[in-house]
C-alpha cells in the first residue's frame, strides 16, 4: 500500500465524527478539521434525540472516548480548511487554525472566567446569554478547554485572566497557523445552519420576541441551557402554557428552502414532549402541512398523538401578531375542518429547516455542490465524498449510517492509489 | 508482568491542595513512591512519572487528579507496560464538596485507597493477535447485498456472495422505473441493477453462489464456518464477518379485502405495477383495456396497528413515480392518489414537486370509503377528500394498493405486529421438574446460526434485526453480522446502498480490530478477554443467558464455550457468575470486592454512608458534570465505576453490607423499550439481578431496601443530588447498618 495518507474529514459534527472514527477503527489515519472550537456540531445543542428522547451527549462522549484512544485521529478544532490542490490519492489542504488564544496547558479550572470582565452573546444559546470573553464553549465542550473570543476580549490591556491562570495556559499573542496535510480522500461533513427566520417576515421572528426558532427551543429546555431547562417566554419570563409550532417554516417553500429538511416534523414532537413533560398543564399546537414521520417513526407519532393535550392542524401558517399582553397570535387556515384559525399562544416555535452550511460558508470549488449548496455525489470529483446533512437534510441517524458508508468510500480512495 | 511498583502522584492544584490535607492523603495511601506537585499535567509533572518509570521501575501509576476523562493524552503510558489509574479528586471530590472538612478529606482517602486498590489488582492485558480470515459474506444479492459486496471488494476484501434465488437483483430487477437518485432529484430513472450485476459478476474478489441457502453458520468473527446448500449440494467455507442483506417482502394484500384486493381483478399492489408497466403500456389486468385512470392507495395497510403499524417510508415516493409512468405511458390517463400524509422528506420534495406540476396528477388527503366494480371491470373508488371536505367518487380502470414494506426476517406465518419479544419464534410450553413452563422457540430464517441464544437475529420491533441506538446504527447484539438495507428498516435503494457501503465498512472494522485482539464498539481497542475458571463452574447458565451479545454457547452439560471474538467486554457474564469464575486481567470480581473492603467504614454516624456502583459512560461523566459547574453533594457517598452495570456481582452488595456500609446505589442507564444502555442489556440485567437480592440480604437479615437501582441520563448531572439526598434519607429511616464495626 505504500505509505498511508490521511482521510481528511471537514467538520466535527456527528457525520464528521463518525466518518473519522469509523474509518481509523479500521485502520486508517483520519484527520478532522473543525470550524467551531469543540467537536460534536450542532448536536451537542440538542437537548434529546427522537425518537428515543435520550441525550446526544451520551453518544457523543462514546465517540469521543473512541477519539481519545485512538492515536490514528487527528483533530483541529477553531480550524478552517483554505485551500485544496492535487487529485485523488494525493491531495494538498492547507487548513488555517486560528488563535484560541489559551494553549494545551488549560486545565479548564474556570479561574480565568472568574475574572474575565468582559462578555460576549453565547452563540451555543444562540444568543439567550452570555458568556465571559473566555469561555468553555459548552459543559460537555470536548477537548475540554478554554478558549478567548477575540472580538469580545479586551486583549493585552486587561489581562486579567493571564494573572489568575496559574498554568501559563493563556497567551493573547497567539497567531493563527497555517497546517498542511497531505490526503488520500476528503470528505465533507460541513453540516448545515438553522434557515435564517428573520427572512419570513409573517412569522415575526426578530420582531416579536416570544416567537423562537426550534433550535432555541432545544437550548431552552436543555438543563444547561439559558434557563436551566425552564421553558419560560422570552419577553418576560412566564412559564409557558401554551405553544404553537409552526412547521415548514422555510422548508417546501420556493422562497425560501425548496426542499423539505426531513426532520423538523419529528424535532417539534419531540418539543412537545418537552414541555408536556416539565410543564404539564401545557396546551400544544403543531400547524402542519404533512406530518412526515417516516418508517419507524411512525410510532413516536402515535405516541405523542395520544395526548390529548397536543393538537395537530393542518394548515400552512399565514402570519403571526403579538397580543399586548405578549401572548402571540397564529393565524392559519385549517385545511382539514375548514375556515381560519386564530390561536393565542404564550409562545411560538419556528420549525426552521435545515440549510446546508456550504451556502453560506462556501466550500473550496473543487468540492461540488448543487443549488441549494448540499455537495453531490454524482459528477464529484473523485477522492472527495459527503457526509451527512452536507449531502442531504436527514436526521441523525441516517447522517451517521451514511457518513460510515462514506468512511468506507474514502478508504476505497486510499486502496486505489 | 514482572513485579509490581506502585507510585502514586497528588497533583495539587485546580483546587485540591487548598481543599484537601496532602500530608494525610500521602500517608492514607502508603506507598512506596507517593509524590506530589503542584501542576501535574504539565511536562515537567508528567516528567516526574516517567522518571519514576525509567529510575525507580514504577510500573503501576496511579494518578490522584483530574477526571480521567480529561488529559488522556497527558498521562498516557503504553498500557500494555503499566497500570495506570486516575483517581478523580478534583470534580468528584473537591469540586463537588466543601474545603477542609473531615468529610471531604475521609473521601479523598478513601478514593486513594480504592485507586491503588485497582491498580494492584490489575495486570496489562496480553493481546491476542491472529490471522483471521478477513472474507466477506453477503447474504441476499438484492441491490443491499450487490452494493455491499461490490464496495468491501473496492477495499480490497475478498466477498461470498449469496442469494437463494437463481437470480440476482432482488426486487430492483422487477422495477419498471426507479425513483431519481441525483440532483436535481425529479426525473425517473431506468433501473442500473444490471450494471450493478455485471459489476458485482466481473469482480474477481467476489464469488457467487445463487440458488443456495444457508445451512449453518458456526463460530465467531474471524473464523465462521458457513455450510452453504446448491440445489442440494453442501459445501462449508469459512468467512471472518457477514453483512446481512435479506431484505424486504410486499405486505400480503389479500388481508386487505376491503380495498378489493383479490375480490377485483385491477386492483393491484404497488409491485404488481411494476411488473404490469414492465410488460410494456399500462393496461387493465382485467381485459388488457389501456387504463385511462390510476387510483393511488397510500398507506395499504401501513400506519394501522391492524396491519403493518409503521410507516414504509417510500411508499409515497413510489406512487409518485408510477403516477408519473401512467402519464408517461398515456398522456391522456388521469392518475390519483390519495393520502394520509405525503411523506417525500428531504430532496425528494423536488420529486413532489414535479409530480404537483403534472396537471393530470391529483393528489388528495383522504379516507377510503369504498371500492366497488360496475359491470365492465370499471372500479368507483368514494373518497372523503379531507381537503375540499366532501365525498367524491373516482373511476379507475386500476387501483394501485401501495402496500408497504416488511423485512424478510419475518416468515409467512407470523404478522408483523404480533412478533414475540427479541426472537422471532412461538411460544410453546414445555413440561419441567418445575411444572409446566411457556418458552419461546425461535424460528430460524435464514442465517440458521450456531448460538445458543437462538438461530438468528434479535429483533427490536416489527422484525427490524436493528440497533436501537440513534448514533450507532450499525451495532446489532451479534458482533460481526451486520444488517443492512430494507431487513433493517424500510428504505429506498438509494439509501439501502448507502447503508451497504456503511455495513461493508464495519465488516471490514470488526476483522481489523479483532485481528488485533481488540474489542469493536462500544469498547472499541480493548485488548483483554473474560477469562474463565471451568474447574469450578456449576453449570447454572446464567452467563450464557444473560450475555447481550450471545457470545457464549454450551456444552451438553451447560457449561460455557467460549467465543472470544463475539465478546464485547462489558462484563455482563462477570456479574452473571455466581462462582466468581468470570474475570478480566485489569476488571474483575476480586477487584472491586477488595476496593469495597478498602473503604473506611465511619464506626458511627448521623448520615448513612453509601457505596455507589456506576457505570462508567453516563453516570461517571454525570458526576463530572456535576463538579465541573459545582454542584455539591453528599460526601458520604463512595462511587466505583463499572464498565456497564451489568458486571454487578451480587457477591459486592454481601461484601458492602457485612462491612457496615448502609446502603448501596447502582447509577446506569436507562433500561427497557428506550434502552440507553450501550451495551444493550446490561443495566436491565443488573436490574433483574437485584431482583434476586433478596436472597442475600435475608441472609444478612437486612431489608431490601438497602441496596436501589437508578437510571440516570449522561445530561441530568443536575439531578444528582436529589437523588442521592434521597436516599440518605430513605436509608435514615431504616436505620445503621447494624454489621457496623464488625
Amino acid at each position: 500500500m505504500g505509505e498511508q495518507k490521511s482521510i481528511l474529514v471537514i467538520g466535527g459534527g456527528i457525520s464528521g465524527i463518525t466518518t473519522a472514527v469509523e474509518a481509523a477503527e479500521a485502520g486508517y489515519e483520519t484527520t478532522i478539521v473543525e470550524k467551531r472550537p469543540y467537536l460534536g456540531g450542532r448536536v451537542a445543542q440538542l437537548f434529546k434525540y427522537f425518537p428515543k428522547l435520550c441525550p446526544p451527549y451520551c453518544g457523543l462522549e462514546i465517540n469521543f472516548r473512541r477519539i481519545k484512544q485512538n492515536p490514528k485521529i487527528k483533530f483541529y478544532t477553531l480550524s478552517e480548511v483554505e485551500s485544496i490542490s492535487g487529485a485523488e490519492g494525493d491531495f494538498k489542504v492547507n487548513v488555517r487554525v486560528n488563535p484560541k488564544y489559551v494553549n494545551e496547558k488549560c486545565t479548564a479550572c474556570g479561574k480565568c472566567a472568574e475574572v474575565c470582565p468582559a462578555e460576549r452573546p453565547n452563540d451555543f444559546n444562540f444568543g439567550m446569554d452570555t458568556t465571559k470573553a473566555i469561555y468553555r464553549p459548552h459543559d460537555m465542550a470536548f477537548p475540554a478547554r478554554y478558549v478567548i473570543d477575540e472580538q469580545a476580549c479586551k486583549g493585552s490591556a486587561c489581562a486579567e485572566c493571564v494573572k489568575a491562570c496559574k498554568f501559563g495556559a493563556i497567551d493573547l499573542d497567539m497567531k493563527p497557523a497555517t497546517v498542511e496535510v497531505n490526503a488520500g480522500s476528503i470528505v465533507a461533513a460541513t453540516g448545515w445552519n438553522p434557515y435564517d427566520a428573520t427572512r419570513m417576515e409573517n412569522l415575526g421572528f426578530g420582531r416579536i420576541k416570544n416567537v423562537i426558532t426550534n433550535m432555541m427551543m432545544e437550548r431552552l429546555s436543555a438543563p444547561n441551557g439559558p434557563t436551566g431547562g425552564k421553558i419560560q417566554r422570552p419577553s418576560d419570563g412566564k412559564e409557558v402554557q401554551s405553544i404553537a409550532f409552526v412547521q415548514c417554516a422555510g422548508s417546501r417553500d420556493e422562497n425560501h428552502l425548496p426542499y423539505c429538511s426531513a426532520i423538523c416534523c419529528m424535532a417539534s414532537m419531540k418539543q412537545a414532549t418537552y414541555i408536556r413533560e416539565k410543564n404539564p398543564d401545557s396546551q400544544v399546537y403543531i400547524f402542519y402541512i404533512d406530518l412526515r414521520a417516516p418508517g419507524k417513526y411512525e410510532d413516536f407519532l402515535r405516541k405523542v398523538q395520544s395526548d390529548e393535550k397536543v393538537e395537530m392542524i393542518k394548515g400552512k401558517v399565514a402570519k403571526i401578531e403579538e397580543d399586548a399582553d405578549g401572548g402571540v397570535v397564529v393565524t392559519a387556515e385549517d385545511v382539514v375542518g375548514g375556515g381560519k384559525i386564530h390561536q393565542k399562544v404564550d409562545m411560538v416555535v419556528l420549525a426552521a429547516g435545515m440549510e446546508a452550511a456550504a451556502k453560506a460558508n462556501g466550500l473550496p470549488p473543487v468540492i461540488k455542490t448543487e443549488e441549494s449548496g448540499f455537495v453531490v455525489s454524482e459528477g464529484q470529483t473523485a477522492g472527495i465524498y459527503a457526509a451527512g446533512v452536507a449531502g442531504r437534510p436527514n436526521d441523525v441517524t441516517n447522517s451517521v449510517q451514511g457518513a460510515t458508508g462514506a468512511a468506507l468510500k474514502s478508504i476505497q480512495s486510499l486502496v486505489r492509489r | 508482568m514482572s513485579e509490581s511498583k506502585l507510585g502514586v502522584y497528588i497533583c495539587t492544584d485546580c483546587g485540591i491542595g487548598e481543599s484537601l490535607n496532602i500530608e494525610e492523603l500521602q500517608k492514607a495511601a502508603k506507598a512506596p513512591i507517593c509524590r506530589t506537585h503542584p501542576f501535574l499535567c504539565s511536562q515537567e509533572g508528567v516528567q516526574v512519572i516517567r522518571d519514576d518509570i525509567n529510575n525507580e521501575g514504577v510500573n503501576k501509576i496511579v494518578i490522584a487528579a483530574c477526571s480521567q476523562r480529561v488529559n488522556y493524552d497527558v498521562f498516557d503510558f503504553d498500557p500494555l507496560k503499566y497500570v495506570t489509574e486516575r483517581v478523580n479528586l478534583r470534580e468528584h471530590v473537591v469540586w463537588s464538596h466543601p474545603p477542609n472538612t473531615d468529610e471531604t478529606q475521609a473521601m479523598a482517602e478513601d478514593y486513594i485507597r480504592l485507586g491503588i486498590t485497582r491498580a494492584n489488582k490489575s495486570e496489562p492485558p496480553e493481546p491476542k493477535i491472529t490471522d483471521l480470515n478477513k472474507t466477506i459474506l453477503v447474504v441476499g444479492g438484492g441491490v443491499t447485498g450487490l452494493t455491499a459486496a461490490v464496495e468491501a471488494a473496492k477495499a480490497g476484501s475478498d466477498v461470498v456472495l449469496v442469494e437463494k434465488e437463481a437470480e440476482l437483483g432482488g426486487w430492483t430487477r422487477k422495477m419498471y422505473k426507479v425513483l431519481p437518485k441525483k440532483a436535481p432529484f425529479t426525473d425517473l430513472e431506468k433501473p442500473d441493477i444490471d450494471s450493478r450485476i455485471a459489476e458485482a459478476e466481473g469482480n474477481e474478489k467476489i464469488k457467487i453462489y445463487k440458488s443456495t441457502t444457508i445451512k449453518k453458520i458456526a463460530g465467531e468473527p474471524g473464523m465462521y464456518e458457513v455450510t452453504v446448500d446448491t440445489d442440494g449440494t453442501e459445501e462449508t467455507f469459512t468467512v471472518g464477518a457477514i453483512i446481512y442483506a435479506i431484505g424486504w417482502k410486499p405486505y400480503d394484500a389479500s388481508k386487505l379485502d376491503s380495498l378489493g384486493y383479490g375480490k377485483f381483478k385491477n386492483v393491484i399492489t404497488n409491485v404488481e405495477m411494476e411488473e404490469l408497466a414492465s410488460k410494456g403500456g399500462i393496461s387493465r389486468p382485467s381485459d388488457g383495456k389501456p387504463a385511462q385512470s390510476v387510483v393511488f392507495i397510500q398507506c395499504a395497510g401501513q400506519r394501522d396497528e391492524a396491519h403493518v403499524p409503521y410507516c414504509s417510508a417510500v411508499c409515497c415516493n413510489v406512487s409518485l413515480k408510477q403516477a408519473m409512468y401512467v402519464r408517461e405511458s398515456n398522456p391522456e390517463a388521469g392518475a390519483y392518489i390519495i393520502y394520509k400524509d405525503m411523506r417525500t422528506p428531504g430532496l425528494y420534495e423536488n420529486f413532489y414537486k414535479a409530480a404537483q406540476d403534472d396537471e393530470g396528477i391529483f393528489l388528495a388527503k383522504g379516507e377510503i370509503l369504498g371500492i366497488t366494480e360496475e359491470a365492465g371491470g370499471t372500479l368507483l373508488v368514494e373518497v372523503n377528500n379531507q381537503l375540499l371536505d366532501k365525498k367524491v367518487t373516482i373511476k379507475a380502470d386500476i387501483v394501485v394498493l401501495a402496500t408497504g414494506m416488511l423485512t424478510n426476517m419475518i416468515p409467512d406465518e407470523y404478522e408483523v405486529n404480533n412478533l414475540t419479544p427479541e426472537y422471532i419464534g412461538t411460544i410453546v410450553k414445555k413440561e419441567t421438574s418445575d411444572g409446566i413452563i411457556e418458552e419461546l422457540e425461535p424460528v430460524p430464517i435464514s442465517l440458521n446460526l450456531a448460538y445458543r441464544q437462538g438461530p438468528e437475529m434479535p429483533h427490536l420491533k416489527y422484525g427490524f434485526p436493528d440497533s436501537h441506538f440513534i448514533c450507532f446504527p450499525y451495532e446489532t447484539r451479534r458482533t460481526g453480522i451486520y444488517a443492512a438495507g430494507a431487513v433493517r428498516h424500510p428504505m429506498d435503494a438509494l439509501q439501502a446502498s448507502a447503508d451497504a457501503a456503511g455495513a461493508a465498512l464495519k465488516a471490514i472494522q470488526c476483522l481489523e480490530l479483532t485481528s488485533q485482539g481488540k474489542a469493536v464498539h462500544p469498547r472499541a481497542g480493548d485488548q483483554t478477554f473474560p477469562e474463565f475458571r471451568l474447574e469450578s463452574c456449576t453449570q447454572c447458565r446464567r452467563c450464557t443467558v444473560e450475555c447481550p451479545f450471545g457470545v457464549l454457547d454450551e456444552d451438553e452439560k451447560g457449561t460455557p464455550q467460549e467465543h472470544p471474538y463475539r465478546c464485547r467486554r462489558c462484563g455482563t457474564c462477570m456479574g452473571a457468575c455466581p462462582q466468581r469464575i468470570i474475570n478480566f486481567k485489569n476488571y474483575s470480581i476480586d477487584m472491586i470486592s477488595s476496593m469495597i473492603k478498602t473503604v473506611e467504614v465511619p464506626d458511627e454516624d448521623e448520615e448513612p454512608f453509601i457505596l455507589g456502583l456506576i457505570c462508567e459512560n453516563d453516570a461517571y461523566p454525570a458526576l463530572d458534570l456535576a463538579g465541573q459547574n459545582r454542584i455539591q453533594y453528599s460526601p458520604n457517598f463512595r462511587f466505583i465505576s463499572l464498565r456497564c452495570l451489568g458486571g454487578t456481582n451480587l457477591v459486592w452488595i454481601a461484601d458492602a453490607l457485612s462491612k457496615g456500609i448502609d446502603g448501596i446505589i447502582l447509577i446506569g442507564c436507562k433500561f427497557g423499550d428506550d434502552y440507553q444502555c450501550h451495551f444493550v442489556k446490561g443495566s436491565q440485567m443488573a436490574n433483574e439481578r437485584l431482583g434476586k437480592v433478596q436472597e442475600t440480604l435475608d441472609r444478612l437479615m437486612l431489608e431490601a431496601d438497602r441496596v436501589q437501582q437508578v437510571q440516570l441520563a449522561i445530561n441530568e448531572w443536575d439531578k444528582l443530588p436529589q437523588i442521592l439526598d434521597e436516599f440518605s434519607e430513605a436509608l435514615k429511616e431504616l436505620g445503621p447498618n447494624p454489621y457496623k464495626g464488625f
